[in-house]
């Protein structure tokens, strides 16, 4: 049992929880996930780690309800305990193990959509700790939607906000941003983008006019996350690669969005479908097959 | 007793097995309770009574943890059942899960003196009646004799290293099993079905003798990931360490359409149905319950994939590219299957799964295969017929062609070999790896084999282990 020191809802429907696991917070990188189930009969949902306090033995994760598994893990409060809270699982970013000297000439832009702002947060913070500043670009619907701003704006070099809607900082996509900052003539040598898959598809596809080399990290269908059943498999260049053994990151250019995509609505049905989008409202996010 | 008697008199052909009850295939066919039924005590002393005691026995010889099977025979003839038990005991952790899934025909009763001249004494169904007999009876295996203070890490609770665990406590060791999942059991947990082994009975009451010998079980530990071997020794205290972590990677064919929404591993369709509870309609874990089925492979594992969807309502095809006599699967799987109602295409191979326009399986185009001269591995090889392809209507393929072992542990022990199947090189008779202290077994050296022959190297890896701590 893994107790839960923290719990708190961060924006609607999104929630922040810190739990005692000693043995992930020892060895966990950033770009690493964990899979969590919340009692006997949970599902197993993988998520990627927000933060970790090694002396505390503490791994963080953000997650927004997106089905019943999700709504079942947001009714958890401190002092509560997840039945099982399994990782690190995938591989680190690849700066991690990248030589400082050559890491610190680089300049990096983070572009975090949504909920994917948690899991660029602790790269973001590793990077400052070693002394990289980071460009951050960090979209989302509207400004109540807007999660981890003021960490964020802690760690990073530039931070730059926009909202779908307009209602909070820069108004438009990401894309919109990124585009915006290289015509005010900055320049990046890679990017790395985290979010809904169709954000992280357009980014890609901006990037490459762009030529800036992209990260993106996937979230597919998963059940074990150590590559015993194959559910993650992606498609990237060609070749098919599991995203919980080979990712979850990958380079961006070359990953098969659109299967992706498919492939996420495996287990949606038309009734799945309908019910999500009734209990998801506003927070809709991509994923139901009819939205890409 | 004048009723016992006769009807023993009517019955009794020597040279046939007291046949075993059966749930009907059309019942079963729609549930997900156990097949086999299994003898009941009367049963079991009649078909211990055509046991001949062979001096020189060659079924322990066949046997890959070497039961003193005559011995524990004999005591079911006596209707001393307790005594059997602790018989079977002293030689194999699992006893219940063993007389289900053992390949018996090959190993134990296939080198049965009954079967020269006619069917050989059915060992497997009296192991799994001694062994449910004692749970029902609340008997447990005899513990350890004291603790020695060595400590020794397991890596992975399916057969190998339940039966290492378990043999290294009953010598005096502090063991502590590893499992990167949440249950413990391995492949007796997500890979064979509740039809062929019941999860809660019969693997979970094993696992609890198992522990109730003192060995400690952590799950959610990734070893590789989680913590290194490196560690375990370095930094946790352990003496030594068995890997028995299996062979869980899936394979694909490489064809085109494999990615296309309903093609799946086994191990994702098992895995979903048996270690997340799919299967139990009151369960959250999605299953694709498809209309009809194609099962790509013909072993056991295919056999389990296609029972399980016919379970679930679907019409199922086995698609196997040689023709029945190949089948690696057991012929009691495929006698199963087949009564069961399960339609096998041989000598038929996919070389594409067609998707409709939103992404789904919608079939898979396939060949006729024939059987030409025999390959290197002595069975012989299929080539395409020309000309021959159709297609098969199908809305979800699973994909069973095996699987090799993970590279985790390999790619994070320092000095511990690989052979080029990704399979930890370790030597037959003690599991001895290439790193001082690490012993391993099972299908993680051998790549996908039986519980059987895996829980045969956990026991050859306790003996290793032993021996090498004896000795330092």
């Amino acid at each position: 049992m893994y107790k839960i020191l923290e719990a708190r809802e961060l924006a609607a429907n999104i929630f922040l929880m810190e739990v005692e696991a000693g043995r992930i917070a020892k060895r966990c990188e950033p770009g690493q996930f964990i899979i969590v189930r919340t009692d006997e009969e949970g599902e197993r949902i993988p998520l990627t780690i927000c933060d970790y306090d090694r002396e505390k033995g503490t791994v963080t994760i953000v997650f927004q309800i997106v089905g019943a598994g999700t709504r079942r893990m947001a009714r958890l409060k401190a002092g509560d305990y997840f039945q099982d809270f399994v990782g690190p699982l995938g591989c680190a970013s690849e700066f991690v193990n990248e030589p400082l000297e050559g890491l610190i000439r680089k300049s990096i832009l983070f572009v975090a959509g949504g909920v994917g702002t948690a899991p660029v947060y602790p790269q973001v913070k590793w990077l400052r700790e070693k002394g990289v500043d980071a460009d951050v670009i960090i979209g989302a619907k509207t400004k109540d939607l807007l999660i981890l701003e003021k960490e964020m704006e802690e760690v990073a070099g530039n931070l730059y906000v926009t909202t779908d809607d307009g209602s909070y900082g820069r108004s438009g996509m990401v894309t919109q941003t990124i585009k915006d900052l290289v015509d005010e003539g900055k320049h990046y040598d890679v990017c790395v983008a985290i979010g809904p898959m169709i954000m992280m598809k357009f980014v890609c596809k901006m990037t490459k006019e762009l030529q800036i080399p992209t990260v993106v990290s996937l979230n597919p269908i998963m059940v074990d996350g150590t590559g015993m059943c194959g559910a993650c498999r992606v498609t990237v260049d060609g070749e098919v690669k599991f995203a919980c053994v080979d990712g979850p990151e990958f380079d961006g250019h070359k990953v098969d969005f659109d299967q992706a995509m498919k492939r996420q609505q495996m287990y949606k049905t038309a009734e799945g479908r309908a019910a999500l989008k009734e209990e998801e409202g506003d927070t809709h996010h991509g994923g139901c097959g009819n939205c890409s | 007793m004048v009723h016992k008697a006769m009807r023993t008199e009517v019955r009794m052909d020597v040279l046939k097995k007291v046949p075993v009850r059966e749930q009907d295939a059309k019942v079963r066919a729609a549930n997900f309770e156990e097949v086999c039924l299994g003898y009941n005590k009367e049963e079991a002393m009649e078909e211990a009574g055509r046991c001949i005691n062979c001096k020189n026995a060659q079924c322990i010889k066949g046997c890959p943890v070497a039961i003193n099977i005559p011995g524990f025979i004999e005591k079911v003839k006596d209707g001393d059942i307790e005594a059997a038990y602790q018989v079977i005991s002293a030689s194999s952790a699992l006893p219940a899960v063993c007389g289900r899934v053992c390949p018996q025909e090959s190993q134990c009763e296939g080198k049965c003196i009954r079967g020269i001249k006619g069917e050989p004494v059915s060992i497997g169904k009296l192991e799994r009646f001694v062994a449910d007999w004692a749970r029902e009876n609340g008997i447990k295996p005899a513990g350890a004799k004291g603790k020695n203070g060595k400590k020794v890490a397991v890596i992975g609770s399916g057969p190998a290293g339940l039966t290492c665990a378990g043999d290294l406590a009953k010598m005096g060791y502090e063991v502590t099993i590893f499992e990167a999942l949440h249950e413990a059991g391995g492949v007796l947990v997500y890979g064979i079905p509740e039809f062929r082994l019941p999860k809660e009975d019969v693997v979970a009451k094993e696992i609890e003798n198992v522990k109730a010998l003192g060995v400690k079980i952590e799950t959610n530990v990734v070893v590789g990931k989680s913590v290194t071997i490196d560690e375990l020794m370095e930094e946790e205290g352990f003496d030594a360490v068995f890997i028995g972590s299996g062979a869980g990677l899936p394979k694909f064919m490489g064809i085109p359409g494999e990615q296309a929404n309903g093609v799946f591993s086994a191990n994702e369709y098992l895995t979903r149905s048996n270690l997340m509870k799919a299967f139990d309609e009151k369960s959250t874990t999605p299953i694709m319950r498809g209309k009809k089925v194609a099962v790509v492979g013909g072993g056991n594992v295919a056999m389990d994939a296609a029972r399980t969807a016919l379970r679930l309502g679907a019409e199922v095809h086995i698609v196997y590219r040689r023709s029945e006599e190949e089948l690696p699967a057991r012929v009691e799987e495929v006698h199963h299957a087949k009564e069961e109602g399960i339609i096998f295409d041989l000598l038929t191979n996919p070389v594409e799964i067609l998707a409709d326009e939103n992404g789904w399986v919608c079939g898979m185009t396939c060949v006729k295969m024939e059987l030409g001269e025999p390959d290197e591995s002595g069975r012989r090889r299929p080539v395409v017929k020309p000309g021959s392809e159709f297609v098969i209507e199908a809305d979800t393929v699973i994909m069973s062609l095996g699987t090799s072992p993970n590279p985790l542990i390999s790619s994070t022990t320092s000095g511990l070999e690989t052979n080029k199947w990704k399979c930890i090189v370790a030597d037959e008779e003690f599991g001895k790896t290439t790193k001082e202290g690490v012993y391993a077994g099972g299908d993680a050296v051998t790549g996908a084999a039986t519980v059987i022959l895996a829980m045969g190297a956990g026991k050859a890896g306790a003996k290793g282990i032993d021996e090498y701590l004896r000795n330092r």
